[in-house]
């Protein structure tokens, strides 16, 4: 019975995730080497992996500081109210209940060309939608709850009395954060980083839709795999998937190497 | 003095940035998404989500979604029992593979199913000879959507099964419980909320999926065209009122889902 169970567990990884992995891998030679690399070096995908860099850069580091921020002020701030409090937390996590398409909309619908705002923008000759600022809005909106998620749980755990020794005795607020509760809330942000650069990395919905998938202006690696796609450019579309493939993969060691020393900090 | 006046101005400056980015990158969007679907006033609502090909992309989603849930369930909880309680090699490499549609962009898995599942694959062509076609129809679309949401269950349902106590099911067993009996009276009872919140979850992440359905689907009107596909497809022609409107549909669907386990857990852990 036990084998059993063990065996049919194995077959289901292999099939629904190992194989669909082998099968990209392999899909990336079928023209052999120069193949690949023809697909990879194409001007508009290093154009889109270069946007995908930008995009992710940019996002982890605003989301990771104001995710820290209001994890803190969500577990600890004395000037929010515990009803205010109650109600943010649950909103931090509306993004993770809209679909990317609808994301992506909302983006549009406050900041597209012919709205007040964008129109605004838009006569001061700066461009959110269809631009790369949009395309990171969308990024940051669809990223928000990661990092907030990893880092809330730890500050409730380990509490506020060391904090509170730490300003007793006279330190500032930047100092306790640093040498109090920087140390213990270390790995789990280490966490949230890395699904915030995954998630990033892999956003597709909410940046097609505000992007416009324009060639050479704002497409990015994975709208590209989508545009390859439909142009049965199969062999191109593995080469630029195959490298984001890996990249997820090394996220996911990294991941798993973060959660091991998030256990014993 | 002055140095705690200036702290107190940085605290201050803080504080608003972070509420403001808050409140503008989260909040303002989604009221404003519900507020759009209204701008035309409520017959113009009305009549874009009561379009035939709105209802039923709705309809199709609510559909597979529902039948993708359900393989997850089951897949799910054989998988996280098999992963906590019994020790085999290769255990730790199946277990870390668990996140690996997580970390995976949803484009590039719509690209895996489709090279796998293809005419010219040899699942295709053995499906051809049954005598069905599994890409572009909707058995396609269900196995995306297993694919992305297939770590929610087993994630769910890993730290109960970690914490559950052994003396319960020692005493099944002391008194004369057979395996199968102790299994569904002691053991899943223990696991249920784990997979309820886990089904949800998944359910409500199935219903918004879009990256991997859209490569696979085909999106044919009224048979393979899910909700998220149709908003893409309104927001290209510039139908901005029909996508808001099919939109905040789902977004109310899932709000409800999200806010339905949130009360579970911090139910489950205010006993």
């Amino acid at each position: 019975m036990r084998r059993l169970w063990i065996l049919l567990t194995f077959v289901v990884f292999a099939l629904l995730l190992g194989a669909p992995v082998v099968r990209i891998a392999m899909g990336a030679w079928d023209q052999g080497w120069s193949g690949f690399a023809g697909g990879l070096t194409r001007p508009e995908a290093l154009h889109a992996l270069w946007m995908t860099t930008l995009i992710v850069i940019a996002v982890t580091v605003i989301n990771t500081f104001f995710g820290v921020m209001l994890s803190l002020y969500l577990v600890r701030a004395a000037w929010l109210g515990p009803k205010l409090k109650k109600l943010m937390n649950s909103i931090v996590d509306l993004p993770f209940a809209v679909s990317p398409v609808i994301g992506g909309l909302m983006i549009v619908l406050i900041l597209g060309p012919e709205t007040a705002l964008g129109g605004l923008l838009g006569s001061a000759g700066i461009k959110i939608v269809y631009a790369l600022p949009g395309m990171m809005i969308a990024t940051l909106f669809v990223t928000f709850p990661l990092v907030i998620r990893e880092v809330m749980p730890v500050l409730q755990e380990i509490g506020n009395q060391q904090e509170e020794a730490a300003s007793t005795l006279g330190a500032y607020g930047w100092t306790t954060f640093w040498r109090v509760t920087w140390p213990s809330i270390r790995w789990s942000v280490v966490y949230g980083v890395v699904l915030t650069v995954a998630r990033a990395l892999g956003e597709f919905g909410a940046v097609l839709v505000v992007s416009g998938n324009i060639l050479f202006k704002t497409q990015t690696a994975t709208t590209l795999v989508y545009q390859d796609v439909e142009n049965f450019n199969l062999t191109s579309a593995n080469s630029v998937a195959l490298v984001l493939a890996a990249g997820s993969v090394a996220l996911l060691l990294l991941m798993e190497w973060a959660k091991s020393r998030q256990g014993h900090h | 003095m002055s140095s705690t006046l200036q702290s107190r101005w940085w605290g201050w400056g803080f504080r608003s940035a972070v509420m403001l980015y808050f409140v503008l990158l989260i909040v303002f969007p989604i009221l404003g998404i519900y507020g759009q679907s209204l701008s035309a006033g409520w017959g113009a609502f009305a009549d874009n989500v009561t379009e035939p090909l709105a209802w039923k992309a709705v309809a199709l989603t609510v559909k597979l979604a529902l039948i993708a849930t359900i393989i997850n369930v089951l897949i799910g909880t054989m998988a996280g029992w098999v992963l906590i309680r019994y020790r085999f090699p290769g255990r730790k490499l199946l277990n870390s593979m668990v996140d690996l549609p997580f970390a995976l962009p949803t484009a590039v898995a719509g690209l895996m199913i489709l090279l796998l599942l293809g005419p010219q694959s040899p699942v295709g062509q053995w499906a051809e000879r049954l005598g069905f076609t599994i890409l572009f129809h909707q058995p396609a679309i269900v196995i995306a959507m297993v694919f992305v949401t297939f770590p929610f269950v087993i994630r769910a349902v890993q730290p109960l099964l970690e914490e559950m106590d052994p003396a319960e099911e020692e005493a099944a067993y002391t008194m004369g419980a057979t395996k199968a009996a102790t299994f569904f009276r002691v053991i899943l009872p223990n696991m249920a909320p784990g997979i309820a919140s886990g089904a949800m979850l998944a359910f409500s992440r199935a219903l918004a999926e879009f990256g991997a359905v859209v490569l696979v689907a085909g999106n044919i009107p009224g048979k393979t065209l899910i909700a998220s596909v149709y908003i893409f497809g309104e927001i290209e022609s510039d139908n901005v009122v029909g996508a808001t409107a099919v939109s905040v549909i789902l977004l109310t669907f899932s709000f409800l889902i999200l806010w339905f386990v949130n009360h579970l857990q911090t139910r489950r852990k205010g006993r």
